[in-house]
């Protein structure tokens, strides 16, 4: 699904990740770790088509991102859904209709109303919020809205960037589960987080992978994690 | 072409969702607004100039087209021998439809404006005046004068083209420098449309990453300004042709004054175009955005 092939990614004159080459695959649950700065956010930035590699091959559903106009990347987007850490929101905009708002992009605004938006919507128990505006929200139901509106197009892959970052405990055991059951109905997980404590809680739920960054290059992770 | 034409019904199709992506209010939107009424307000007046100075050319064409005028400056014990021999050449003149001398109360009321009443004109030395009213063929303007100077040395021949051609194309160049001001008026309004737009895009920069980030297109975060734009700058525009047409309404709009400025006002059919104008701005308006949006997002990665 995402095949890195000796990529590399240079800004400002020096290179923040270099010569990596692992594949991503489909039905996988992967945790990308590492030390703050040293690269997550831009790993997961290349693999959803929002930053090219400068050196190597970056392959999206086997299309090499270097190729693809605009509309491509666009288009590949709407089979990645992506939750970031400050999940950000169309703000005038309520809730439902914020999560709603892929299916509008995609052409299927007429979807909108459907009883599979008011589903998901319960799913990750913002039903009571669903009116609500984004600023009216606290970090843990900014985060499921932002985990409703990444699935909302049943996407294959679900790119997370530490969406745990800014919740208790207990709501991070509830994005974990979410994410957990997401990738029982086959859709690829990859969750950047320095939470060990929530990797080894995944572990036991599911049979995850841990990739590290270190020394500016991305590896599997052994079993002590 | 096609696409072309895909694309533009895609910008100006409604979608109730996409139209609430960008917020509603803001300066820009008022600056949009009153923008697009501005400018409505001067293009109905440069429309109405237009119209008024293309109306007063043909006017002038057409009263002085096809006359002529003899004037005959002779010696008084001459003067009606003169008169009889210019006539007699008038009237044997191909070209020439009718000649008729002006009689001495029509050449009095014709100076009456600038010495009024109360002068004796009948004891100044005043020329007679033929007038000449040509048919379809015209006559020899030259061959006439040649004739005239052989046979009655005080008559002068005035067909007017001397200073009806400079009147009539004044009157053309007037009417162009009016189409001018409109599309100087349009080129404006799209650039303040585009600092309106690019300032929008820069305030709505969260709304833009989101969209991205959900995988919308370039096209459909373009077309949820363009449509914002458009509906603000047909709005202002609308809202700025009502006092336009209030005005010009109360403005004089005689066709007995020959003079732009009494006749500024329109006539008739030439109401209609002022239903044109607000579409026409909102067309500009949805170009100038289209343009601004595309060039944002096109720098964005």
């Amino acid at each position: 699904m995402i095949d890195l092939d000796g990529a590399a990614y240079s800004y400002g004159g020096g290179e923040l990740l270099s010569d990596m080459s692992l594949a991503i695959v489909q039905g996988g649950f992967y945790f990308l770790t590492g030390p703050s700065g040293s690269g997550k956010t831009t790993f997961l930035k290349l693999c959803y088509g929002a930053l090219f590699p400068t050196k190597g091959a970056i392959r999206l559903f086997d299309q090499d991102v270097t190729t693809m106009t605009r509309d491509d990347i666009a288009q590949i987007r709407r089979r990645i859904g992506v939750v970031h850490q400050d999940c950000q929101f169309i703000d005038h905009l309520s809730v439902q209709e914020n999560i709603a708002m892929p299916l509008s992009v995609s052409g299927n605004a007429t979807l909108a109303e459907d009883a599979n938006l008011k589903e998901l919507i319960a799913w990750v128990g913002l039903t009571h919020r669903a009116k609500a505006l984004p600023p009216e929200l606290s970090g843990g139901e900014r985060q499921r809205a932002a985990l409703a509106r990444a699935i909302i197009m049943s996407p294959e892959v679900i790119i997370a960037d530490e969406p745990t970052g800014n919740v208790d405990w207990e709501m991070s055991e509830r994005l974990l589960t979410l994410l957990v059951e997401l990738n029982k109905l086959g859709k690829t997980v990859l969750i950047a987080t320095h939470d060990l404590s929530l990797i080894r809680s995944a572990k036991s739920q599911v049979q995850a992978r841990v990739l590290r960054i270190s020394n500016k290059n991305v590896q599997l992770a052994g079993a002590n994690l | 072409m096609m696409s072309l034409m895909r694309e533009f019904l895609e910008l100006i199709r409604p979608d109730f969702q996409r139209d609430r992506v960008v917020p509603g209010t803001g300066f820009t939107a008022i600056l949009t607004g009153f923008t697009a009424g501005a400018m409505a307000f001067l293009v109905v007046f440069a429309l109405a100039l237009s119209l008024a100075a293309d109306r007063l050319g043909q006017r002038w064409s057409a009263a002085l087209a096809q006359t002529a005028t003899v004037r005959i400056s002779a010696p008084a014990d001459q003067v009606e021998t003169q008169l009889a021999t210019v006539l007699d050449i008038l009237n044997t003149t191909p070209g020439i439809r009718s000649a008729r001398s002006l009689t001495a109360e029509e050449q009095q009321s014709l100076l009456q404006p600038w010495f009024g009443t109360d002068l004796p004109l009948e004891d100044l030395p005043i020329p007679r005046l033929i007038d000449i009213t040509e048919d379809e063929t015209g006559f020899d303007a030259a061959g006439l004068r040649l004739r005239l100077a052989a046979e009655a040395p005080g008559a002068v021949l005035d067909d007017h083209a001397r200073w009806r051609k400079p009147l009539v194309q004044a009157a053309a160049r007037l009417s162009w420098l009016a189409v001018l001001c409109i599309a100087v008026i349009g080129l404006t309004t799209a650039a303040m449309v585009i600092l309106a737009a690019r300032a929008a895009l820069a305030a709505n920069a969260q709304v833009i990453t989101v969209l991205r980030l959900i995988g919308a297109k370039d096209h459909y975060i373009a077309a949820a300004f363009v449509r914002r734009f458009t509906l603000r700058s047909f709005l202002g525009a609308s809202a700025g042709v009502i006092p336009a047409a209030v005005a010009l309404f109360a403005l004089p709009g005689s066709a007995e004054h020959v003079s732009v400025l009494s006749g500024l006002r329109f006539q008739g059919i030439e109401w209609i175009t002022l239903v044109a104008v607000p579409p026409t701005l909102a067309l500009v308006a949805l170009l100038a955005t289209r343009y601004a949006a595309m060039r944002v997002l096109e720098g964005l990665s």
